[in-house]
């Protein structure tokens, strides 16, 4: 489009180049006016508060007033030798383990069954589906943590009827707690299926004709059309999983106040974070945690982005 | 075989698949299941939240909200009994008379037939439930978590910061769809790649400052903020813009329009959809947002939204779940409602910012 628009001013701007050269700086003016919120804010509530994070990890900053120094790198140091880092690290990525698949495979396996021909009341699906999404996750906490109750939950009485004897301890068990928290974020999963859906409705059905004629089932053209087909769409909302679970927290933190029962399986990193900068208020040593997640989410990404080129398949580039 | 014969019977019609129909029936079904499942929750929310702390606690009652049974006889209240007769049936009994030995009843269905006698002890009875929401737990989730406060509150928070949005990523979206400036591209990019920065890498020092600044236990860290756009609404908007053809804009700048009177007369009629799907969007995030007024109101409970006052409120009747789910169920009413009404918008918002990207 804006390619396009550059080209047929082309030969007016050789014929008045004076007179137009004045109208593309007024033309840039205004843009720059209308971005301005977009500028003030990036710097003011991005760009600054990123670089105070970094300059903070290597001071002594607290609030509570007293005289701030710059200390090298002891909070790095301190960081290594923090046993609790390493362990909430490991509770986050061991919970990622399971929620990140089940994140992924669930949204996508319903899209799919909501994008079958066969399938009759496809709209009044998707918002059934999606409509969860909307409610607060608290109120979700308690829904679906009633339901997961040992005693009384619907779950477990469920299981007992089928004739599980010792139905789990869902969230007061060490072994049980991932599995828990997966499915009280289950109702969470609307959005990327509303996406994975819309990206589904735009494979080309040429594809699937070809590949029909070239004889070929359900898994081939699924693995051979539709996956490469929506890759983009996978890929993105793999990295903006990845960049959630990172910093989940939120959901062990109303649960069960932060304490990250049972036995320190959700004393998340992010958890921790959050009660080092907010209940301790020790600024710095919040600011070089932050910092850290930063790295470690930046090369995470990173990674991911190389090997796309590998996985990810962008019809643009074979224009 | 069958299917050939309708077809020969029904040659003008299409013929019918019954493959196909036998396929989506069961596709149909399985989804059925599935969509069942998944909103199991809300019903058991539902009864609960209708439920009385004493049927909580009895072992055995049923799962729907119900009280044990009671017959309006003669201006009393009479409990019903489940009434072994000595024909064998069992029969649901209203107790008029209690007795060690033998009690007297009569049958709810047919009090004009008389008082029953019956021996045996009726404590040994059960009772029969019947349905019996119990509509007070809402009145009094209502009143103990002062609702009309934090719905104001909520409300309050939301209107301002959807206010603030609403103006920042249209003039932002304005000036990425309509000018050219240098660095517009890389700014754009910017602005695309605040989506994946993890929020924590900037909330200390933002924290911090606001701490210095004195907001901190007012309303401004959380709505102050949204009037300097934010990426998905500026990526939505711009989409949309760039599909608004430039034609009318043109003709109005010869007309001598500035780029303000354009995008009030010319750019603004033609987004009303996308802008109430921003205002929608806006207002549903600060309706669910937790962690915001977590740090920043966290000592003024006057001016708390529903979202950090719901867990508080759990803390305190944690023994009472009728309570706690009755008022999970007010704090969600106003965005599924909203949802409700305004579906179509939603999805199609959802749709643009996931997959044009």
């Amino acid at each position: 489009m804006a390619a396009v628009t550059e080209t047929t001013t082309q030969p007016r701007a050789q014929t008045k180049r004076g007179r137009s050269k004045v109208l593309a700086r007024r033309e840039a003016m205004w843009g720059y006016l209308f971005i301005s919120p977009f500028i003030v804010g990036i710097l003011g509530f991005t760009l600054i508060p990123t670089v105070a994070t970094l300059v903070m990890s290597f001071t002594n900053f607290t609030l509570s007033g007293a005289p701030t120094s710059f200390i090298g790198v002891t909070n790095y140091q301190r960081l290594f030798r923090d046993s609790q880092i390493w362990s909430s690290l490991l509770v986050t990525v061991r919970f990622a383990a399971i929620a990140l698949p089940v994140g992924l495979i669930l949204p996508l396996g319903l899209a799919l069954m909501l994008n079958s021909k066969s399938l009759r009341a496809k709209s009044l699906f998707r918002t059934l589906f999606y409509f969860p999404y909307i409610v607060p996750f608290v109120a979700a906490i308690f829904v679906w943590g009633a339901l997961l109750n040992a005693e009384t939950g619907w779950i477990n009485q469920f299981l007992r009827w089928v004739g599980v004897a010792n139905p789990p301890n869902w969230l007061n068990s060490v072994v049980w707690i991932y599995p828990a928290l997966v499915i009280l974020g289950l109702w969470g999963i609307g959005n990327a299926m509303l996406i994975f859906l819309a990206s589904l409705q735009g494979v080309p059905t040429e594809l699937y004709n070809a590949a029909e004629i070239d004889g070929a089932g359900w898994w081939q053209s699924m693995w051979n059309v539709t996956l490469p087909m929506i890759s983009p769409v996978i890929f993105y909302n793999l990295t903006l999983s990845i960049v959630g679970l990172f910093q989940y927290f939120t959901v062990p933190l109303v649960l069960n106040q932060g304490t990250g029962a049972p036995g320190g399986t959700t004393m998340f990193y992010n958890l921790y974070l959050y009660k080092v900068f907010f209940t301790y208020q020790n600024m710095a040593y919040g600011a070089t945690m932050a910092w850290l997640l930063f790295v470690i989410i930046l090369v995470v990404t990173l990674v991911l982005f190389r090997t796309s080129r590998y996985w990810v398949y962008y019809a643009a580039e074979n224009r | 075989m069958a299917a050939t014969m309708i077809q020969g019977e029904r040659r003008r019609q299409r013929p019918i698949n019954w493959r196909a129909v036998l396929r989506s029936t069961l596709i149909t079904l399985m989804m059925l299941l599935f969509a069942f499942l998944f909103l199991l929750p809300f019903f058991n929310m539902v009864f609960t939240s209708l439920k009385t702390t004493a049927q909580m606690m009895q072992p055995g009652a049923p799962v729907w909200p119900a009280m044990p049974g009671v017959f309006e006889y003669n201006g009393k209240e009479l409990e019903l009994y489940r009434v072994p007769m000595p024909d064998g049936s069992v029969q649901d009994l209203a107790i008029v008379q209690k007795g060690r030995q033998q009690s007297t009843f009569i049958d709810p269905d047919n009090p004009e037939a008389g008082e029953i006698e019956w021996s045996g002890s009726w404590r040994a009875l059960e009772r029969p439930w019947q349905w019996h929401p119990a509509w007070s737990n809402y009145r009094e989730a209502w009143e103990k978590i002062d609702f009309p406060i934090l719905f104001r509150n909520t409300l309050g928070i939301a209107l301002i910061g959807l206010l603030g949005t609403v103006v920042s990523s249209t003039l932002v979206a304005y000036g990425f769809a309509r000018f050219r400036f240098p660095g517009r591209s890389l700014l754009f990019t910017i602005l695309i790649s605040t989506i994946f920065l993890p929020a924590a890498v900037t909330i200390v020092p933002t924290y911090a400052f606001f701490v210095t600044i004195g907001w901190v236990g007012s309303w401004l860290p959380l709505t102050v903020p949204h009037f300097f756009s934010n990426a998905y609404n500026v990526f939505l908007m711009r989409q949309y813009m760039m599909t608004i053809p430039r034609e009318i804009d043109e003709a109005a700048m010869m007309d001598g329009a500035n780029p303000f009177r354009i995008l009030t007369a010319v750019i603004l009629p033609q987004c009303v959809s996308v802008m109430l799907a921003v205002a929608l969007f806006h207002l549903v995030f600060a309706w669910n947002d937790y962690f915001g007024p977590l740090i920043y109101l966290s000592t003024r409970f006057d001016l708390q939204p529903i979202a950090v006052a719901l867990p508080r409120f759990n803390n305190l009747y944690g023994s009472n779940p009728p309570l706690i789910q009755a008022a999970s169920l007010m704090a969600m009413a106003l965005p599924v409602l909203i949802f409700f009404f305004a579906q179509r918008v939603f999805i199609q918002g959802v749709v643009v910012t996931g997959v044009e990207k």
